[in-house]
């Protein structure tokens, strides 16, 4: 019984995790049509800046409850920074051609991106826990927990649903993105400016993977490869949804992370295999993703 | 006799002298050829406009299955590590392959990087049978019969070596101009239309894909062989890269370009080594931007535009 809580409770965070990656990696797909191989490593950069201002401002007897905002601070930097470099610089470029190509280029960036990481933050792992220990423990069900992966992970995600719900089906600028995806060319004939919409899409895709890495930061230590592991998985996440879904991501980040975790539990041989093996049956059944609509083949 | 015959002899003479007037690259050589084997594949799958981020997992079954197989039999025969490491990547090539061509374009590589990160985290974790990241040490085979030493063995596999590229090279350059390579090429323009042939899309994108598994098997094996040692590390996603890498730069419109790219690729990367070994990944990675926004037919349209001066795109060429 404490197994199966356990397992759920931590699935449940670690699906949250999950779906903030991919929830940015959806987003991008659905709008601008790319696959962004980078995403994982805005993921994993988003990370290391998140632990080298949390250990700055703790270790300058800064207030550690600063390490909180530092978290979104972090985020919004490398969504903003370096996704809107690599869209002005190279994304905008090549959005006439072929598919094969875009994905080229931004694995390419990827590799690019990999190795600064590699450069600027080396090959040792890092911690930031603080946020961590300032929530402290709760106990249910005689088992203790840590505050911050029970609670405040799976509301930081349940804020992110509801925020890009709100933003895409409220707003104008949200209206102005559904009309692009919907068609370029239409929408640029009525006055929108669809190089500003494509442009903060991605910095909110990307922003969006930086807040995953950064969330996960007092959970885990950084450690290389990082990225490369988050693209797959935020990959499985976002095919099993159907590629673009955006509430679909979220469904199935909990199935894979409460999979996941069960295996962890019971049978931690296929713990790896486990995102992948989900993935594939249900593209088995559905090719489109769960939720993904059928897609018509042009002649 | 055509140019390009022509050509394709002189390279295969060349390269044939090479242990007579550079004996100290023979090792180089030989690494450069098994792994251009591995790109042929690659650009195999280019020509249906498939590009796969995983490949690098059946280099890996290659070289492990000769890591298996010299253990298990000693001073087994080196074609028969050859064969076995075919069999192996065609089995798997098939049993992916069959779920994998399925999809085109972004799923096809992403799903294909999702198998090969799975191997590969397979292949660390499982310590007893896989060595861990250690690997496991392949043993020197024979060859009918002989045994040999270290030196005279690097010899040996060299002709090998350049025995299967050239056998592999003529084949794929057949394949690519029958019926069913041809057919391959289609599945780039116009997929529908295809199957208005009465052709099966996803059976002519399955039959190159075994190729190309089998040709990533085949480097696998030879350069594994060359090493002495199979390591989780060739199946890791940077190799797969690498593969990628060197097939677009080499060019995707003729054969040549993978032969050509990789040995431009390892020299490099030889001489670079030592200045450069920490930003290697940050080069290729600009390098990859560059040559696919400002020269998208790679080293073989350099060639052609330089010396035939033929003006003409990548695209032209491959039609």
């Amino acid at each position: 019984m404490d197994i199966i809580l356990l397992a759920l409770l931590d699935g449940i965070a670690y699906a949250a995790l999950l779906f903030l990656v991919a929830v940015g990696l959806t987003l991008i797909f659905g709008v601008l049509g790319i696959l962004n191989i980078a995403h994982g490593s805005l993921y994993a950069i988003g990370a290391y800046v998140t632990a080298t201002i949390g250990t700055w401002l703790v270790a300058n007897g800064y207030n550690p409850w600063l390490t909180f905002p530092a978290l979104i601070v972090s985020a919004i930097l490398v969504g903003v920074i370096l996704g809107g470099l690599i869209e002005r610089l190279l994304l905008s470029r090549i959005y006439t051609k072929e598919p094969i190509l875009q994905l080229l280029i931004t694995f390419a960036v990827f590799m690019i991106l990999e190795n600064l990481q590699r450069m600027i933050w080396g090959v040792q792992p890092y911690f930031l826990d603080t946020p961590l220990t300032l929530l402290g423990n709760v106990s249910l069900a005689g088992v203790n927990y840590t505050l911050y992966q029970v609670a405040f992970l799976p509301l930081a995600a349940i804020a992110v649903l509801v925020f890009l719900r709100y933003f895409l089906r409220h707003t104008t600028m949200g209206a102005q993105i559904l009309a692009v995806t919907e068609d370029r060319e239409a929408a640029s004939s009525i006055g929108i400016n669809a190089t500003w919409v494509y442009f903060v899409t991605f910095v909110i895709g990307a922003s969006f993977a930086a807040l995953g890495g950064a969330l996960a930061t007092p959970t885990t230590s950084l450690v290389t490869g990082m990225g490369a592991n988050m693209i797959v998985l935020s990959f499985a996440v976002a095919a099993t949804a159907g590629l673009g879904q955006i509430e679909g991501a979220a469904v199935s980040a909990l199935m894979i992370g409460i999979a996941r975790s069960f295996a962890v539990y019971l049978a931690p041989e296929i713990e790896v295999v486990m995102p992948y093996l989900i993935m594939v049956l249900v593209l088995l059944v559905r090719p489109n993703g769960l939720f993904g609509k059928e897609t018509v083949r042009k002649i | 006799m055509s140019k390009g015959l022509i050509a394709a002899i002189v390279a295969l003479i060349v390269l044939a002298l090479v242990p007579v007037g550079a004996p100290s690259t023979v090792v180089f050589f030989t690494l450069c050829l098994a792994k251009s084997l591995a790109v042929l594949g690659i650009l195999v799958l280019i020509r249906a406009d498939q590009v796969s981020f995983g490949h690098a997992m059946y280099f890996a079954i290659g070289a492990y299955t000769a890591a298996y197989i010299t253990a298990e039999f000693r001073n087994i025969d080196i074609m028969l590590v050859i064969l076995a490491a075919a069999i192996s990547s065609l089995i798997a090539g098939l049993l992916v392959g069959l779920f994998v061509t399925r999809y085109r374009g972004i799923f096809f590589g992403m799903i294909n990087l999702a198998f090969s990160m799975v191997l590969y985290s397979g292949l660390e974790k499982a310590f007893h049978i896989t060595g861990g990241s250690d690997g496991l040490r392949i043993r020197r085979p024979t060859l009918m019969g002989m045994e040999f030493k270290r030196a005279e063995f690097d010899l040996v596999i060299f002709y090998v070596t350049l025995a299967m590229v050239a056998l592999c090279f003529w084949l794929v350059w057949r394949y690519l101009r029958s019926p069913l390579g041809q057919a391959l090429g289609a599945l780039k323009t116009n997929e529908t239309r295809l199957e208005y042939l009465g052709l099966s899309a996803r059976r002519v994108l399955l039959t190159g894909y075994v190729i190309s598994a089998v040709l990533c098997g085949l480097g696998g094996v030879l350069l594994g062989t060359v090493q002495g040692l199979a390591t989780p590390e060739h199946a890791f996603w940077s190799r797969s890269a690498e593969l990628v890498f060197i097939a677009v730069l080499g060019g995707p419109g003729h054969v040549a370009g993978a032969l050509s790219g990789t040995v431009i690729f390892e020299a490099v990367r030889t001489f670079a080594a030592a200045v450069l070994d920490d930003s290697w990944q940050l080069i290729l990675g600009i390098t990859l931007i560059v040559i696919i926004l400002w020269a998208p037919g790679g080293l073989v349209e350099l060639w052609k535009r330089v010396f035939l001066r033929k003006g003409k795109t990548g695209e032209e060429v491959q039609k």
